[in-house]
């Protein structure tokens, strides 16, 4: 876990910038934002203790929430993707299970299982997080679309952000 | 009792989560309802002071806009020129009257904008340090922007008018009839103005002004023009849909405005409430 340090740190300052500088500035059709940052919580190793998770989840949702001014929104929604994870990586796990040390990412596990890891946990942080939002049921249908539509673009900017790192984050 | 500690200890991955989510929702209501301060918002030093720097590049790519904006500013300045205006004979009725609506001008410089939430927010360079104060009307070249939230020593952020929190009272310009506007969460460049009852004359593409009658936004600046309406059946009241004036997408300079007197007229009508 120690020497996963360094590395986990300078991950989720290049996250976090380019989610702040660059993403938070995208107006792709008015409602839609990308939420690149999911991807530090998604690819934590598989043995991380679940309070750690917890903890690093909502401590990223508060970042997130201090650039945004929506204190408590993002939080929110990325403590509930910390708190699904375990359960979904259950679901997802080999027919042996994890080997120790194993991360959740392309080069360990393919791209097809990557693809489909992220594209659950996402859909459900978004649909989280965009009820949240809107903290009403006035317009459920709109509110789903909206989430599933930025889903779409958020899953494709993880899937991109992947195959840039993907050669680095080797096997070792 | 140890049953119940076993219990806890057994699930503590659920229960933590539970703390968490009431941890986020606490903070989450407690920040949108009370006009609290709290360092946790994009005023703060670090979090504003990374923005500057996105935001210096954004001010460089709009340049060109900006400029036709000043410009175009500068030349409706000019026409207000003493020596531009008719004189007419009409005295004003004495100096307190003229001085009695008085307004300060601040300009500031965008650092960071949304527009693609529910809640938007506008980040601003001008703090404290600078006489801007929080429910400080701020306008840019082509109508409302928002209203003042938060203010730190070098930094204010900004309710957007895309920002459902955000009611304004507006008139009609030809017509004076008065309402409310405020955004409904849909299109970046429409917002609703609502009151306007049924027996008002209106017709697409008339302006619409703040009322004054807010201590916030002096009389007559523009918020936008009707694009659509409708009159809401069995409520006597229209539902407009306003076209705004500003392009909340590309805003780099604002103006917050002081009202000078306006302390003096809470004061008034807070006198009046408490009867």
């Amino acid at each position: 876990m120690i020497n996963y340090l360094g590395k986990y740190l300078i991950n989720f300052l290049v996250i976090v910038f380019i989610q702040v500088l660059i993403l938070n500035n995208l107006n792709l059709g008015g409602y839609i934002n990308p939420w690149l940052y999911l991807l530090f919580i998604l690819i934590l190793p598989v043995e991380i203790p679940d309070w750690m998770l917890l903890l690093i989840g909502f401590l990223t949702g508060l970042l997130m929430d201090m650039f945004l001014n929506t204190i408590g929104m993002h939080a929110s929604a990325t403590v509930f993707l910390a708190f699904i994870r375990p359960f979904l990586l259950r679901f997802f796990a080999p027919r042996d299970g994890y080997e120790p040390g194993s991360l959740p990412i392309p080069s360990h596990f393919g791209v097809g299982w990557f693809l489909k890891y992220v594209s659950v946990t996402v859909v459900a942080h978004h649909i989280f997080l965009f009820y949240v939002e809107v903290f009403n049921f006035d317009t459920p249908l709109l509110t789903l679309w909206k989430a599933i539509v930025s889903s779409v673009f958020t899953i494709a900017f993880i899937m991109v952000a992947q195959m840039f790192g993907a050669t680095k984050s080797s096997r070792s | 009792m140890i049953n119940f500690i076993r219990f806890i200890i057994r699930y503590h991955f659920f229960f933590l989560f539970l703390l968490f989510e009431v941890v986020c929702f606490y903070m989450l209501v407690s920040y949108n309802h009370h006009h609290r301060e709290t360092f946790l918002n994009s005023s703060n030093k670090i979090a504003a002071s990374i923005l500057t720097v996105s935001g210096s590049f954004t001010e460089y790519f709009s340049l060109k806009r900006s400029n036709e904006e000043l410009a175009r500013e500068n030349a409706y300045l000019r026409a207000m020129l003493p020596e531009n205006l008719r004189e007419t004979a009409a005295q004003p009725l004495n100096e307190n009257e003229r001085d009695s609506v008085n307004y300060i001008y601040y300009p500031a410089g965008v650092v960071h904008n949304s527009v693609n939430k529910l809640q938007n927010f506008i980040t601003i360079n001008r703090g404290a340090r600078d006489g801007i104060e929080p429910e400080m009307g701020v306008i840019s070249a082509r109508g409302v922007v928002g209203v003042v939230r938060h203010v730190s020593k070098n930094y204010s952020t900004v309710l957007s008018l895309l920002n459902t929190q955000v009611r304004v009272s507006a008139k009609l310009r030809d017509s004076d009839f008065f309402g409310s506007i405020a955004w409904d969460g849909n299109s970046v460049a429409h917002a609703i103005l609502s009151d306007i009852p049924a027996h008002a004359s209106i017709s697409i593409g008339e302006a619409v002004v703040t009322s004054g009658y807010s201590a916030i936004f002096p009389e007559g600046v523009l918020l936008g023009t009707i694009d659509d309406f409708e009159l809401l059946p069995g409520e006597g009241f229209y539902r407009i849909r306003v076209k705004l004036s500003v392009d909340f997408r590309r805003l780099t300079h604002v103006e917050v405005i002081e009202k000078i007197t306006s302390e003096e007229r809470l004061e008034l009508e807070k006198l009046t409430l408490d009867d």
